[in-house]
């Protein structure tokens, strides 16, 4: 088994535990850390095909590289911007509800909204 | 460096209208709220011109416009591609963009001095979200289609939560968590097709492509990526309250502009970049998920108790017409050519919705439609407004869409649309008949609503029935090879 499998295998296995924590996780942030478990495999696949088009003398192809850094810059960018959100909205419900407050700002079915 | 010298007349067009919005958002967000007003409303009315004079072009040039980006022609190099869809769909865009700014002018005025953030927040965004737009629009590579998918979430979910409150916030939050989703499903799309066939110019796949499990998989986690960020049924869960919590101009914008890039884009790849790859069974499920999504968000349209979640429960539904396009375009390309139609049709009478939802909330001081008793008397432009976006989304069926599914004998999905147009009757006749009241008085206003905003949204409902009389279809056909 060549190393190229090897982490392709280990890209795929991380994007499937990543939609499972998606799919179950229970609150933003759990499912904002399986996201970015979903990400890292999805790179990690990403590299591999860098790794396997690599030609004309280089270590791997540039341009699955060039998706990869883009890639990371936008998953972290949205994972601060998903966790400003969370910090918010547990500032929000704190205030709206002080001392019953939990702070973990599960995500709920959208009550009536205010007008 | 110069284009290629093959480049048709007006390509120079499509850098400059990527490039104008995003110099917007830099200067509005470095200028501050006091400015940040005027740099949008510029910015937009150049990019309107701009748009026009690209549709211009293209239907001139009776060919796509194609502009290699430093003069490197793919695959190295990154080609803008505007064919007569993004031409009509940037036109549109624009002008319902320019419709959102001036509705957005009374409610996001900065302040003559000081700082204020949700003017800053509201222009800047509104920009991104024109930014990324243009963006998907042009994009003649996956790769520039993601990185539009994901301008338009960085726009789109703050402005989801510009409001505040909590509901606003955990609204946002789940748009931002399903949108995430779909763009890393994108992006490993993506990268299995460049794995597969080295290259991420759709011109360059669309020669390239073969029936393969690598071609499949990608294709299928690609349209699972779209589909969630398009909201279709049962991926819609994030936006009705995402879109009902937003203020009126961004709900706007949201419902009628970006849940489309997504089925754009989904087009595009189907249709362009993947040609020959569908199987009649994927095509049956996105249809049937399409008109699940037809009925679904129409009995649940029916069911609400608050106008601006009607309207939001609404657009479930409308995406749903817009992906039967694709069990229909086994038959020829008319079907893409319905469902544009559709889509630009939709877009207006949904701003127009969408706007006029948002006077009537201003000027009764809430949204409940068992409350609306009066409002005939009182705000009747803004009723009319709303009234005639409703009955072009039940009276202008998508025709092209109806005959194409009878010509290929696909009565199934016919069923679906007329079951849809009688549930979009009863949401809009049961909004109407509440807002009559027993005495026939006027209800009593709570806030002055501007005649200029009524006529703005009046406007765009009337625009959704003219849209019709355009030669639409003829554009939407240059530079599709059919």
């Amino acid at each position: 088994m060549s190393g190229a499998t090897v982490f392709g295998l280990c890209g795929a296995a991380l994007v499937g535990l990543g939609l499972y924590g998606v799919a179950t996780g229970h609150g933003p942030l759990r499912k904002l850390l399986a996201f970015n478990v979903l990400g890292g495999g999805v790179f990690l696949v990403l590299a591999v095909i860098a790794r396997r088009g690599a030609g004309a003398g280089l270590a791997a192809d540039p341009v699955p590289q060039a998706l990869i850094i883009t890639g990371i810059v936008v998953a972290f960018a949205s994972t601060a911007l998903a966790v400003a959100l969370v910090r918010r909205l547990a500032e929000v419900d704190a205030a709206a509800a002080p001392g019953s407050g939990d702070g973990t700002g599960t995500v709920e079915p959208p009550g009536p909204h205010r007008p | 460096m110069s284009p290629a010298p093959a480049a048709p007349p007006g390509a120079f067009l499509l850098p400059l209208a990527l490039v104008l919005p995003a110099i917007g958002v830099a200067l509005a967000a470095l200028l501050g709220g006091r400015y940040a007003q005027r740099v949008a409303l510029g910015t937009v009315a150049a990019s309107l011109g701009l748009a026009v004079a690209i549709a211009r072009a293209v239907w001139r040039a009776g060919d796509a416009l194609e502009y290699l980006v430093g003069g490197w022609a793919p695959p190295l190099g990154i080609t803008l591609r505007a064919d007569g869809l993004s031409a009509a769909m940037l036109v549109t865009s624009a002008l319902l963009i320019g419709a959102a700014a001036l509705y957005g002018r009374a409610d996001f005025t900065g302040p003559a001095r000081g700082e204020a953030r949700a003017p800053l927040a509201f222009w800047t965004l509104l920009l991104t979200v024109w930014t990324g737009l243009t963006a998907a629009f042009l994009a003649g590579d996956l790769f520039n289609q993601f990185v539009a998918l994901e301008l338009l979430t960085f726009g789109a979910v703050p402005l989801v939560s510009l409001g505040g409150s909590a509901t606003t916030l955990r609204a946002a939050l789940r748009y931002l968590l399903f949108a995430l989703i779909g763009s890393v499903l994108f992006l490993l799309g993506v990268g299995l097709l460049y794995g597969a066939y080295g290259t991420l110019d759709l011109a360059l796949l669309a020669g390239r492509v073969r029936v393969d499990p690598a071609a499949r998989v990608a294709a299928a986690l690609m349209t699972v990526g779209l589909l969630a960020k398009a909201a279709l049924f049962p991926l819609h869960l994030w936006l009705p309250p995402a879109h009902a919590g937003a203020p009126p101009a961004a709900s706007a914008v949201l419902s009628a502009l970006v849940v489309k890039a997504p089925f754009f884009l989904a087009v595009r790849l189907w249709f362009d970049a993947l040609p020959g790859l569908a199987t009649p069974a994927a095509e049956q499920l996105l249809g049937a998920l399409g008109a699940g999504a037809i009925v679904f968000g129409g009995v649940l349209a029916v069911r609400q108790e608050r106008l601006k979640l009607l309207v939001a429960y609404s657009t479930v539904a409308q995406i749903g017409y817009l992906f039967l396009v694709f069990p229909l375009a086994a038959a020829g390309p008319a079907a893409v050519t319905g469902g544009l139609v559709q889509a630009i049709a939709h877009a207006l009478a949904k701003t127009a919705m969408f706007l006029a939802v948002g006077l009537l909330a201003r000027g009764l001081g809430h949204d409940r439609i068992d409350g609306l008793a009066g409002a005939a008397r009182a705000l009747p432009l803004s009723l009319l407004a709303f009234g005639l976006g409703g009955v072009s989304l039940v009276g202008l069926q998508p025709s092209l869409l109806r005959r194409t599914a009878l010509e290929t004998g696909q009565w199934w999905w016919v069923a679906a649309m007329l079951a849809g147009g009688a549930l979009t009757a009863t949401y809009v006749v049961r909004v109407l008949t509440h807002t009559r009241s027993a005495s026939g008085a006027p209800a009593e206003l709570h806030a002055p609503v501007e005649r200029s905003r009524e006529l703005l949204a009046l406007a765009l409902a009337l625009a959704a029935f003219a849209v019709r009389m355009l030669p639409l279809a003829s554009l939407l056909r240059i530079g599709r090879g059919a």
